[in-house]
């Protein structure tokens, strides 16, 4: 029976002998752990398990054109430990096309709107989610904007309304 | 009133004559109700506008209603988005006539800074637009002087009737010089997706004969 809240090197240590040798980094004293994209449902759960029992935020990195990047998307799930106030940053790498990865909604109900909004602006699809609709843009439209490939300005959705002149009011 | 032998009106001091028309303006333009659609910082200057410093009671229009029903004026303080743009056309709409709007500030007239693809690109490339607050955000004193200058507009352009309104009557002369072709009220010409969409429904239905 593991200690309820261990430390985060034991953590890490009990991820690596669970799921292979895993690329981990420090940065200000908190902990960075890179997981595959299969295992990362799996781990978090563990995670959850052993103490990190709040999902901070699920965000979305798009590193096209980054300098030395290997991957396209950088999934990012940010935990905390209510009890010890310890904090661990979890990474996924997805590539197009389809990127896809297990829903975390039945781990943490909070995940639901979280995982929404990186669907809607990245286009990052979570396979298990019960309600993966369009969070902050219009339901109509079909682009994925926060992706580095998408222009500023739009492709012309923002003019695309009908006009009411005084005529039809 | 009263005629004297030699067929010249004669007025007591307290009537004056005017006509219906001027009449129905002066009404209208000292009891504007505003719709306040306030979506960002200019809606602070707006709610200032209203309160005891700057006192927009003093020109009749303080009595802002937040039911489009019951306003004649929609003051569009702050940036609109795309999303947010149908509710706009919706509330304009239900807005009744005579009505007038105001887009104060830079982002209601122009997007601003906002040139990204959430943000409309100015009010009144969608719905009809009366006066414009350059600003960011404008002064409460800037307000006031857009809402008096459109009290002037209504009165020297207000109709009884509403004519003024009639835009179609005035506009037709022009668009007699474009013919336009396409029934459609949407904007195609920007929008690649929809183009494609048009080309690929015109090729379904085949040459016109």
């Amino acid at each position: 029976m593991p200690h309820p809240c261990p430390a985060v090197d034991d953590v890490v240590a009990e991820l690596v002998a669970r799921f292979g040798p895993l690329e981990t980094s420090v940065f200000r004293g908190q902990t960075r752990v890179e997981l595959r994209p299969a295992d990362t449902s799996d781990a978090l759960r563990l995670l959850k398990d052993r103490g990190f029992d709040l999902l901070v935020d699920v965000t979305c990195v798009d590193y096209l054109e980054y300098k030395g990047a290997k991957h396209r998307y950088g999934l990012v799930y940010l935990l905390a430990n209510t009890v010890t106030n310890q904090r661990l940053t979890v990474r996924a790498y997805l590539d197009d096309p389809d990127p896809s990865i297990r829903s975390v909604v039945p781990l943490w109900e909070g995940a639901n709107w979280l995982e929404r909004e990186v669907w809607d602006l990245f286009g990052i699809r979570f396979e298990g989610h019960p309600d993966l609709r369009r969070l902050v843009m219009p339901e109509e439209f079909t682009a994925h904007p926060l992706r580095k490939d998408y222009p500023l300005q739009g492709r012309g959705e923002r003019h695309n309304f009908p006009v009411i002149t005084r005529d039809h009011s | 009133m009263a005629v004297n032998g030699s067929s010249k009106l004669e007025l007591p001091e307290n009537v004056f004559v005017s006509k219906l028309d001027e009449l129905a303006s002066w009404c209208r333009k000292n009891s504007l109700w505003p719709m306040p659609f306030a979506t960002a910082c200019c809606g602070i200057e707006l709610m200032a506008t209203g309160a005891s410093k700057h006192d927009l009671a003093r020109f009749g229009a303080e009595v802002f209603r937040f039911s489009p029903r019951q306003c004649d004026l929609m003051i569009v303080a702050g940036r609109v988005v795309m999303k947010m743009l149908p509710v706009l056309q919706r509330i304009w709409q239900q807005m009744h006539e005579p009505k007038w709007c105001i887009s104060m500030g830079a982002c209601a007239s122009t997007g601003g800074v906002f040139d990204t693809y959430a943000v409309v690109q100015g009010i009144d490339r969608f719905i009809p637009v009366d006066m414009y607050v350059p600003g960011c955000p404008p002064r409460p004193e800037q307000l006031i002087q857009a809402i008096i200058d459109l009290q002037d507009k209504i009165q020297r352009e207000g109709t009884i009737t509403g004519r003024e309104f009639d835009t179609a009557g005035r506009q037709a002369r022009k668009r007699a010089l474009v013919e336009i072709t396409s029934p459609l009220s949407i904007d195609a010409s920007r929008n690649p997706v929809l183009q494609r969409e048009l080309a690929a429904a015109a090729e379904a239905i085949g040459p016109r004969t």
